[in-house]
């Protein structure tokens, strides 16, 4: 193939890539924005969504989309329930106290890991798509003829991630609308910002903690329910999108939702294109060598805030 | 006499509080009564304890031993969350906006603490007026003066029978120090029971009723300011000035 259909091709690769960490960073972004915890179990959240997203679909059988709808609404809302139980069995015992929860995190970590390999087992297993249609795609080149369509052999995509791309944008939109216009949301923002004032005006800090834990990993078992039809389910596979979540917050600016999604645009791009024409270690590498330079040129992250 | 029976039933009572930061002890056995239609200054130096009484009041910091009730009810055994919805308002030293909200929001959430509607939040920007204008603008852009207004009607977004200030007035201009004044004195007309922390004693005594002085954690005494004012060789004794 030449380079410029190619680059098209490792572009939307990009993009699908970037759609998922978009979602997942979300959520490990608005948790420690709103409660200042490193939730170092994110990843875990992320395999969960795709293990029950496995066990709902083959539970159920016939048509793949019907699996994959209810899957979509019962693996966050699981996992969702499931974090702010662990939030309030755990993270509030130990009073968010910000060494405790990182250990605290990773023990929770490698119970979900290993309880999910001791049940689902060690297998990858796939999820059918609801629906997968091969689309070629056509490029366009200036040769003796003017402007020419023509349709490049191997370059396609399917409308599944297509779907996945828009489904990850309607989910960030819809979320942005509930923070900005709920009164849930409004709750939330006023806890980021000053937790003991919230207290001091009648808000249930340890209730909204509690749902905004459960909305971090929701967000990240909705990012692994889209994904599983491309990818498969395994129990390790929460470790990348932890490390590449971590990565996206920091460069983003941690706590800043428009740098998160900025900041996961450039990850998952560079990831998707470097990964085509390179090699996948070399992406993570380079990601990790950004992550370096921000800390030391701009500790904030790209749109955070310097600490008062 | 008929004001003398009011001035009778407490309000707001603390009662042998004792606080701590974690091991740091703060407070050592503080009392106080708070009466509708009364303001209670507390008077003291810089770290002798008078926001913490504050933030122990309004349960942020949780009370080791004694207790603070308001008609009977005790606030310290309360969740924080709960105590603002008993009718208690609050100011806090530094106003303590939230920044990012929009005055409108800021509002917003004054109202939700007690669920009240567009009546209170009419009521509250027709006291300040400033605000209205700015409904859209983000708290913290605001001016001193401005965010000091904001604070003040948040709290009165709750409809409180109980107002706390911490002073309300540190570092702004005459003008506006003029204006939480007036609104003061309103509430207190209003019958809301006020525990006002001032630092300027010309300010304390032309507006209290009684006055508390605090020192080292403990409350020494509480007069009314009337007697003081005919014969401040208290304020002397107790405050140095």
């Amino acid at each position: 193939m030449e380079f410029g259909p190619h680059l098209l091709l490792a572009s939307l690769e990009g993009f699908v890539t970037a759609a998922i960490l978009a979602l997942t960073a979300m959520g490990l972004s608005i948790v420690f924005g709103v409660m200042r915890v490193v939730n170092v179990a994110h990843g875990e959240f992320y395999m969960l969504g795709a293990v029950i997203a496995w066990w709902v679909a083959s539970l159920l059988g016939g048509h793949p989309a019907i699996g994959f709808v209810l899957a979509l609404v019962v693996a966050p809302l699981v996992v969702g329930a499931l974090a702010a139980v662990a939030d309030r069995l755990i993270l509030q015992r130990i009073n968010y106290d910000p060494d405790r929860t990182i250990v605290a995190t990773i023990g929770l970590l490698y119970i979900i890991q290993q309880t999910t390999l001791m049940t689902f087992g060690p297998e990858a297993r796939p999820v059918e798509a609801p629906f997968n249609t091969r689309l070629a795609l056509p490029w366009f080149e200036f040769g003796d003829k003017g402007l020419t369509m023509f349709w490049p052999w191997g370059l396609s995509t399917t409308s599944y991630k297509l779907f996945v791309i828009g489904a990850a944008v309607a989910i960030l939109l819809g979320l942005w609308l509930f923070m900005r216009h709920s009164r849930f949301g409004l709750l939330m923002r006023a806890t980021q910002q000053d937790r003991e004032t919230a207290l001091a005006f009648g808000i249930p800090v340890d209730r909204v903690y509690a749902w905004v834990f459960g909305l971090g990993a929701g967000l990240a078992a909705v990012g692994a329910v889209l994904v599983v039809p491309i990818q498969q389910a395994h129990y390790l596979m929460g470790q990348d999108p932890l490390l590449l979540s971590f990565i996206v917050v920091i460069i983003g600016g941690l706590g800043s939702l428009p740098g998160t999604i900025i900041a996961a645009v450039l990850i998952g791009m560079s990831d998707g294109i470097i990964s085509v024409f390179f090699t996948p270690t070399l992406a993570k590498i380079i990601a990790t060598l950004l992550v370096a330079m921000v800390l030391v040129f701009r500790p904030q992250g790209l749109l955070g805030r310097r600490a008062q | 006499m008929f004001r003398l029976l009011i001035w009778e039933r407490p309000m707001l009572e603390v009662r042998d509080i004792h606080v701590a930061y974690g091991r740091v002890k703060a407070l050592f056995g503080v009392s106080l009564v708070a009466r509708p239609s009364e303001i209670l200054c507390l008077l003291g130096r810089n770290g002798a304890g008078k926001t913490t009484i504050m933030k122990s009041i309004m349960g942020i910091l949780p009370v080791t031993s004694g207790a603070v009730t308001l008609d009977g009810e005790e606030l310290s055994a309360l969740p924080a969350h709960e105590v603002p919805r008993r009718g208690i308002g609050y100011v806090p030293q530094g106003r303590r906006l939230f920044p990012d909200l929009t005055v409108d929001e800021n509002i917003e959430i004054g109202l939700l603490a007690r669920n009240q509607g567009a009546e209170t939040r009419d009521w509250v920007l027709e006291i300040f007026p400033r605000l209205r204008e700015r409904l859209g603008q983000h708290a913290g852009t605001l001016s001193g003066g401005e965010q000091q207004m904001l604070a003040t009607a948040r709290a009165l977004c709750l409809r409180p029978k109980v107002l706390l200030l911490d002073e309300p007035t540190e570092g702004l201009q005459p003008s506006m120090i003029e204006q939480i004044r007036e609104v003061v004195i309103k509430m207190r007309a209003e019958g809301v029971a006020i525990v006002l922390v001032e630092q300027r004693v010309d300010a304390v005594l032309s507006i209290a009723d009684q006055v508390a002085f605090v020192e080292n954690g403990r409350n020494l005494e509480t007069t009314d300011a009337a007697s003081l004012r005919r014969d401040p060789e208290k304020l002397t004794r107790y405050l140095g000035v």
